[in-house]
């Protein structure tokens, strides 16, 4: 934990940086007749932000907070596992949103977490992964008229003919 | 005279068919959200706010005032019935309701949490009815130094009273202002902080997709690895008969507690950031303070459990009332809802009152409505909800995700604002694991692009000056309290420091 917490102040020292810089690109002083420049504003608030991760240093060498101090691991096995099977799963899930459409990369995620994640059962996972994708179809394109990713070009037969049904 | 005729059209609109049966799905929903351990009133806003762009901003807003509504009182359910808070809100409640449940009582301490949290929700009602216009009133003579005074003395309180790691809420402060900053700058009209050049970051960071990268995917992760899918739930058994003597043991054991509760529950809501969660600890302090068995606290006293609940009920309204008259939110859900009333296309402020007097009165209205029916649905269904209770993680984490990717793109229609979202969800993740307060920059990405444009437009009325903060009647006051906010804690600090060399 306390080695997480001087990386993460550090990385967040680095990002205040980075903000300092990409703000700077306006102007950050006062413009005569015009009030405070366009980059001010961020640029002095991503300064406070590098102060507050230079307190959070010093309050690290202190050990002054129980992130600090704490001598357990930041992640522990079990949730070091969770972490991955959890993001592992939603990446595929969002990257998939652009090959196989959103209700087909809902359905395969669905697929993922119930069956293989939380070992329920067939018809459980069947009902819960294809039950959903049809609501929310219904839902978004029929009622809300908010279509959502369709995927690459494949997919348009099929939601050609839903389309028919809908409209 | 006048409030009463406006109140009773807001009843009558919150009748008609399509808000009624919003808040009915509402407050279940709420409970539902609420009792759920891991999901509160601020996830459930943020992941639902997209789904409600198909009805009107006056029914949207009552659905979502509904849900948060449902929560205060659902929070209770998990809280005695697992002992896990199903909310932060609820954390109190579990200190006496869970040895309530443990004794056998898990009726008593659930029939006595939803009669708190609907009186409490009754008293605020009232209190909110009767200032909200005078403030709103107030607030329209509000200028830009004014306004911006405002956002400082809300930023300032999470520094002054938050309790949390003073240079980490700072740090999130900021980082959720400069995050609202992406996108264009308004007065120059020069695009601004377009990270790596990458388009996505022109229309700016909606403030959706770091709430719900904050609440929906993140928190969900953080849940998921702290609950480490353990819970065993206690049941209740429950019949009209069991109800009415419960409620009478409520009433008389616990009038005490919801007093308090009602009544400092609504003004520590109104302070902006303070909210429900710290409303429900502090009148469970006071309770047990003036109390004239404190010895009872901790280990099943009627009290404890009327106290906070009532409190927490009562905060949620009074966190409506800056947000409705002045455009500042007093809690993180109220914050999602003034972003969403943003998105619909109104301007938060005081000029609602006038401009839009059937949302602003159809909202207040849906309060009372929504009360009364949290109470009923609660009381008829607490065995559905710990049945409930049970659905395995790995069933409600995966709808959750679902709802997350689908709410974040409905938002802005952007593949990159999804990616966005879950990257958002994972740095919170780890930020939450390091104590990092999060609830202030979803306030500051909702509040920044309101106090950005003041701050330019103050400077510029004052050619610079920034006594203008302190030399205006309204701002001044306002500005100072903030400031002592800010410094309080360093003030403590080096009091601390004197008494010990001393």
């Amino acid at each position: 934990m306390r080695l997480a917490e001087l990386i993460t102040a550090a990385v967040l020292a680095l990002l205040s940086i980075y903000l300092m810089f990409k703000s700077a690109e306006l102007d950050i002083g006062y413009l005569p007749g015009e009030g405070p420049g366009g980059g001010a504003w961020p640029f002095w608030l991503a300064a406070v932000m590098l102060i507050s991760t230079i307190l959070i240093v010093i309050n690290w060498f202190k050990k002054a907070t129980p992130p600090s101090r704490s001598t357990e691991p930041f992640m522990d096995d079990f949730a070091k596992k969770s972490l991955v099977k959890v993001g592992v799963g939603l990446l595929g899930f969002i990257a998939l949103i652009g090959v196989i459409s959103m209700y087909g990369a809902m359905l395969i995620f669905l697929v993922y977490y119930v069956r293989v994640l939380g070992k329920h059962s067939w018809p459980t996972t069947a009902a819960l992964s294809i039950g959903l994708p049809v609501i929310f179809f219904i839902f978004f394109e029929a009622l809300m008229r908010i279509t959502l990713p369709k995927g690459m070009k494949f997919t348009e037969p099929f939601y050609n003919f839903l389309n028919t049904i809908i409209y | 005279m006048e409030i009463l005729g406006h109140l009773s059209d807001g009843i009558w609109l919150s009748l008609q068919p399509i808000n009624l049966g919003l808040i009915l799905i509402g407050v279940t929903l709420g409970l539902f959200i609420g009792a759920m351990p891991g999901l509160g009133s601020v996830n459930g806003v943020a992941i639902l706010l997209p789904v409600t762009f198909l009805v009107p901003p006056s029914s949207a807003i009552i659905f979502l005032a509904a849900i948060y509504y449902g929560a205060m009182y659902g929070g209770a359910i998990s809280s005695i019935t697992l002992g896990i808070p199903g909310a932060s809100t609820a954390v109190a409640t579990t200190f006496d309701g869970r040895p309530l449940a443990l004794k056998g009582k898990a009726s008593l301490a659930l029939v006595t949490a939803a009669l708190a949290s609907f009186v409490g929700g009754t008293v605020s009602n009232v209190l909110f009815t009767g200032f909200a216009p005078l403030l709103a009133h107030v607030a329209l003579s509000f200028g830009p130094p004014e306004i911006f005074a405002l956002m400082l003395l809300a930023f300032a309180t999470f520094v002054g009273l938050g309790g949390d790691d003073i240079p980490k809420t700072i740090l999130s402060i900021c980082m959720g202002l400069v995050f609202a900053a992406v996108g264009f700058d308004e007065i120059s009209g020069e695009p601004r902080l377009v990270f790596f050049n990458i388009s996505g970051f022109m229309h700016g960071i909606n403030f959706l997709v770091l709430a719900i990268g904050v609440y929906g995917l993140g928190e969900m992760i953080w849940t998921i690895e702290s609950t480490r899918g353990e819970m065993t739930t206690t049941d209740a058994k429950m019949s009209l008969k069991t109800v009415v003597a419960d409620s009478k043991t409520a009433a008389r054991e616990g009038w005490r507690g919801t007093a308090i509760g009602s009544l400092l529950g609504f003004f520590v809501g109104i302070l902006p950031a303070a909210g429900a969660t710290p409303g429900s600890l502090m009148s469970y302090g006071v309770t047990k303070m003036v109390s004239r068995k404190p010895e009872e606290f901790g280990k099943g006293a009627v009290d404890g459990v009327a106290a906070p609940e009532a409190a927490n009920n009562s905060a949620s309204t009074g966190a409506m009332l800056p947000m409705l008259t002045l455009g500042i939110p007093g809690s993180p859900t109220t914050a999602i809802l003034l972003g969403g009333m943003v998105i619909w296309g109104m301007t938060p402020g005081p000029r609602l009152f006038t401009d839009e007097p059937a949302f602003v009165w159809g909202l207040i209205g849906s309060f009372y409505v929504s009360n009364v029916f949290a109470l009923l649905i609660n009381l008829a269904f607490i065995p559905v909800f710990i049945w409930m209770l049970r659905m395995p993680f790995t069933i409600l984490a995966p709808l959750i995700f679902v709802l997350s990717v689908v709410g974040g793109y409905a938002a802005t229609a952007d593949m990159h604002d999804v990616w966005l979202m879950l990257g958002f969800g994972f740095g919170a993740y780890a930020l939450r694991k390091l104590d990092y307060p999060l609830a202030p920059a979803v306030l500051a990405i909702v509040l920044g692009p309101i106090a950005e444009p003041t701050l330019r437009q103050s400077l510029l009325l004052s050619s610079g000056d920034p006594m203008i903060f302190i030399n205006r009647p309204i701002a001044g006051p306002i500005t100072i309290i903030a400031l002592i906010l800010i410094f309080l804690p360093l003030i403590n600090l080096i009091r601390k420091k004197m008494v010990a060399q001393a």
